[in-house]
């Protein structure tokens, strides 16, 4: 994504002085959560990350609130669905994204039925986290 | 000066091959692009960790592949995460090994799984000695040179 573009997402995620947007990262691998990491600072999206779905749960059990997480399917522990499940039975309405390399369409659908607002198969990129971010600035109104 | 232009080109003339030689994807080109005075070392940083995650990984498919009869799901389980990590960093013929690696365990065929491997190890040693190399070389050059898009 070009610099310019750039400028253009933040004045419009940060229109009518709105607080930064922040992001959680569940994946299991360390790679991909560097990579993630680096893809959302890098659009001025501050970040943690989380390991596994047991990981992204217990943070948000602790009071802590994310506008976007983007959720990998396949994980140790707690995988993808089971923790978009839990998280919106626990009320979490943030924008939850799911991050696959996964591209069957009845394991995409598994996915969605938990819970997800959106799903992109990896690898992720700045454009398809500015789709992303763009439901939630379109729920924010 | 003559030098370091020197050694510059020849940093081009290298990273341009990897691409040329189908060991990259344009999935290392985000990388790079990731790259910026406030992350100078990002691409390298990345790769690293890739090397450290897929040698484990490595190491545990090779014992899988030593038990009899093969655990194929277990495989399978091992080589997604393998695919996913090499995927990250653009590692492509790496990433079509995997695929076919993983498309022999879901025919339940061991030997293509073990000639697949073979090939696999091969390729994924390549490219960790050309990206060693590399970065050995980008680190000579100077920082400004990583981030710069294939011609």
């Amino acid at each position: 994504m070009k610099a310019p573009e750039k400028e253009i997402l933040g004045t419009k995620m940060n229109h009518r002085h709105r607080p930064k947007i922040t992001a959680l990262v569940v994946d299991d691998n360390m790679v991909v959560r560097a990579i993630h990491h680096r893809l959302l600072q890098d659009l001025g999206i501050e970040n943690q990350v989380a390991v596994n779905g047991k990981e992204a749960v217990d943070v948000h059990s602790s009071g802590q609130y994310f506008d976007l997480i983007l959720m990998d399917m396949d994980m140790p522990v707690m995988n993808g669905i089971e923790a978009t499940r839990k998280l919106r039975a626990m009320g979490i309405r943030s924008t939850i994204a799911g991050i696959s390399s996964r591209s069957l369409e009845r394991e995409k659908q598994e996915f969605m039925e938990a819970g997800l607002d959106d799903y992109h198969e990896k690898p992720l990129t700045a454009d398809k986290i500015v789709s992303i971010l763009h439901k939630i600035s379109n729920h924010s109104g | 000066m003559e030098r370091n232009q020197q050694l510059r080109r020849q940093l081009a003339s290298m990273r341009q091959s990897l691409f040329d030689q189908g060991h990259l994807d344009e999935q290392f080109i985000l990388l790079e692009e990731l790259q910026d005075d406030a992350n100078p070392n990002f691409v390298e940083e990345v790769v690293t960790l890739h090397y450290r995650d897929s040698a484990r990984l490595i190491t545990t498919i090779e014992r899988a592949l030593e038990k009899s009869p093969l655990d194929f799901n277990k495989l399978d389980g091992y080589m997604h995460q393998f695919k996913g990590s090499s995927t990250s960093i653009g590692a492509k013929k790496v990433k079509a090994e995997s695929t076919q690696f993983r498309e022999y365990c879901e025919a339940g065929n061991g030997e293509g799984c073990m000639k697949t491997f073979q090939l696999l190890k091969r390729d994924y040693a390549t490219l960790r000695r050309k990206l060693e190399a590399y970065f050995q070389l980008a680190r000579q050059a100077g920082p400004n040179e990583i981030a710069c898009r294939p011609k």
